[in-house]
């Protein structure tokens, strides 16, 4: 028996590759290491449904024990791999101990940006971990006055209006660019977004960069912007974008330019080094750009792709992206890429909260949609866009007969 | 407490005690049923929790709401009147055992 499979990374991308593995019958060994202390978990409902306490934390196990057990996966959680040896293929742990490996895939992730230097006064907060969203509730449960969020993304906003509806507290949600959700939805959904959180009383300042905190003994209690008065915050939370962990590969001499590299098969440079998930960057046949993708569609797919390189049956990765997010009781569903987008078309009554934008290509075909409360609609698209199948523009053009099952 | 017997693809069946209101699919990743993904985690957003449930089953349990249903559409396998999310139902528990049967594929 050889050394096996080494997957550093515990999260949606490492364990999935691992269940991938087996399931595809690979039988060598299977170590996963993973810095966190936790059980591996479902990070979505962090800033959803955890956060106001309607699931518990075994509700959001990713496998139960019974899986790391029966399928033979060897869990190795609260350490760090520090070191890659591609000479000797060796993984140096925070504890000293070196692993051996035969393949290894870095599914290490992504982390929040920090303000600047990493200064965080008491009471700001950011949100990736189980253990960063259990310090949220306690803050919250701690102060009164008003939660500051900074940084309009998706992450920044479910927290908004879980805070906003759920703990009735005052919300500023304060974005630096002309709106929200600028990197990841249409002029169209961040429009309406904004008006959701606006209706529930938030308040939205966009075109406003943060500049710096204002504090009390170390605790915040104003976020200073830019030519504009302080606002006043007892809580800061932090969403200002990932940073993909690549410092490990990076460090190893693997190719990496704000993510790691890999192939359609999930290769790094190294034939015996893979990557997947949120730390990886790759070509995709939709955009002229080398994309990273922040999502947990992407982690999964990524871990099947690669446990099928590993296991010999390779094949290659034709990703179409997918995403959801719950806010102030709706369900927003996103599918393709928006690069190419020219013209939209919307349907349905979005204003009464159900129904669909879709974005056309120069070609006038549909390059992606974006649903609210919408799911019959989101899943058809997905499946045709796996299939291959070109929608074009016309058939979005009379709503009463749209029909898009494959 | 109620015993989901789970009928895999390849004819075997696997039975796992249910706690009180758990999910279909709660139960599932705690017996580590394979052939359940439930990738979203209980969202209602990525039909890959798909069962059908079976026929003497079917009147225990609250039918679909319009998002379920909806999401059904998008299911890898076949969908059919029995169709459900896993996440979605919620074991009955005055009852003491409740079946469904896991599909050939979920993506
Ligand atoms: C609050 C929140 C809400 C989200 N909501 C959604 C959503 O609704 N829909 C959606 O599609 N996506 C959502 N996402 C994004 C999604 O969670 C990520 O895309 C997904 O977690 C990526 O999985 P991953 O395994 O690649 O990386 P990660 O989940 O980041 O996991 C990487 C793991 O590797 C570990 N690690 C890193 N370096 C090392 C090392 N050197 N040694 C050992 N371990 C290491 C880390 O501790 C971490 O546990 C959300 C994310 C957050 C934070
Ligand atoms: S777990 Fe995703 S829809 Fe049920």
């Amino acid at each position: 028996m050889g050394k096996g499979t080494l997957v550093i990374g515990a999260s949606h991308a490492g364990v999935q590759c691992a269940s991938a593995l087996r399931d595809a019958g690979y039988a060598e060994r299977i170590i996963l290491v993973g810095e966190d202390d936790a059980l591996p978990y479902h990070r979505p409902p962090l800033s959803k449904t955890f956060i106001c306490a309607k699931v518990s934390e075994e509700d959001i196990e990713l496998k139960s024990h019974a899986f790391y057990t029966d399928e033979q996966v060897e869990l190795r959680r609260g350490l760090r791999a520090d070191f890659i040896c591609r000479e000797a293929r060796t993984v140096t742990l925070s504890n000293g101990e070196t692993l051996e490996y035969d393949n290894l895939v870095l599914a290490t992730g992504s982390r929040p940006r920090l303000w600047r230097k990493g200064e965080m006064p008491g009471n700001v907060h950011v949100l990736r971990t189980l253990a960063d969203a259990r310090q949220i509730v306690r803050t919250l449960k701690a102060t009164d006055g008003t939660v500051a969020i900074v940084g309009g993304g998706y992450v920044g906003l479910e927290l908004a209006a879980t805070v906003r509806t759920q703990f009735g507290r005052d919300v500023v949600i304060i974005e630096a660019s002309g709106r929200l959700l600028s990197r990841s939805a249409s002029p169209l959904l961040s429009d309406w977004v904004a008006r959701q959180h606006v209706l529930a009383g938030s308040r939205l300042l966009l075109n406003t960069p943060m500049v710096g905190f204002e504090t009390s003994d170390g605790v915040v209690d104003a976020v200073v912007l830019d030519g504009q008065p302080d606002v006043k915050a007892s809580v800061v939370i932090l969403g200002l974008g990932i940073v993909p962990n690549e410092e490990l590969a990076l460090q190893a001499g693997i190719r990496c330019a704000d993510g790691i590299m890999v192939d359609e098969f999930c290769r790094t440079d190294d034939p015996c080094v893979y990557a997947i998930g949120d730390c990886t960057r790759f070509s995709v046949a939709q955009v002229d750009r080398m994309v990273r993708l922040e999502c947990v569609q992407n982690a999964h797919d990524q871990a099947r792709t690669v446990a099928a390189t590993i296991a010999g049956n390779p094949t290659p990765y034709r990703p179409v992206p997918w995403f959801w997010s719950d806010q102030m009781g709706s369900k927003l569903q996103t599918v393709g890429f928006l690069d190419n987008a020219v013209s939209s078309i919307t349907h349905g009554d979005i204003e009464n909260g159900k129904g669909s934008f879709f974005h056309f290509d120069s070609e006038k075909n549909l390059c992606a949609a974006e649903t609210v409360n919408n799911p019959a609609i989101h899943m058809q698209i997905r499946r045709a866009m796996a299939a291959g199948k070109k929608l074009e523009q016309q058939r979005f053009e009379h709503e009463g007969k749209l029909d898009l099952k494959v | 407490m109620t015993e989901v017997i789970f009928h895999l693809p390849d004819g075997s069946a696997r039975s796992v005690a249910a706690k009180s209101g758990q999910t279909v699919m709660q139960v599932a990743v705690q017996g580590n049923v394979r052939g359940i993904d439930a990738e979203c985690g209980g969202a209602c957003a990525c039909a890959t929790c798909h069962v059908y449930v079976e026929p003497e089953y079917v009147g225990l349990i609250p039918p679909a709401n319009e998002e379920e249903s909806e999401m059904l559409d998008g299911v890898a396998a076949e969908r059919r009147p029995n169709s459900r999310l896993a996440c979605q139902i919620t074991v009955p528990d005055d009852v003491e055992t409740f079946g469904v049967d896991v599909p050939e594929c979920q993506f």
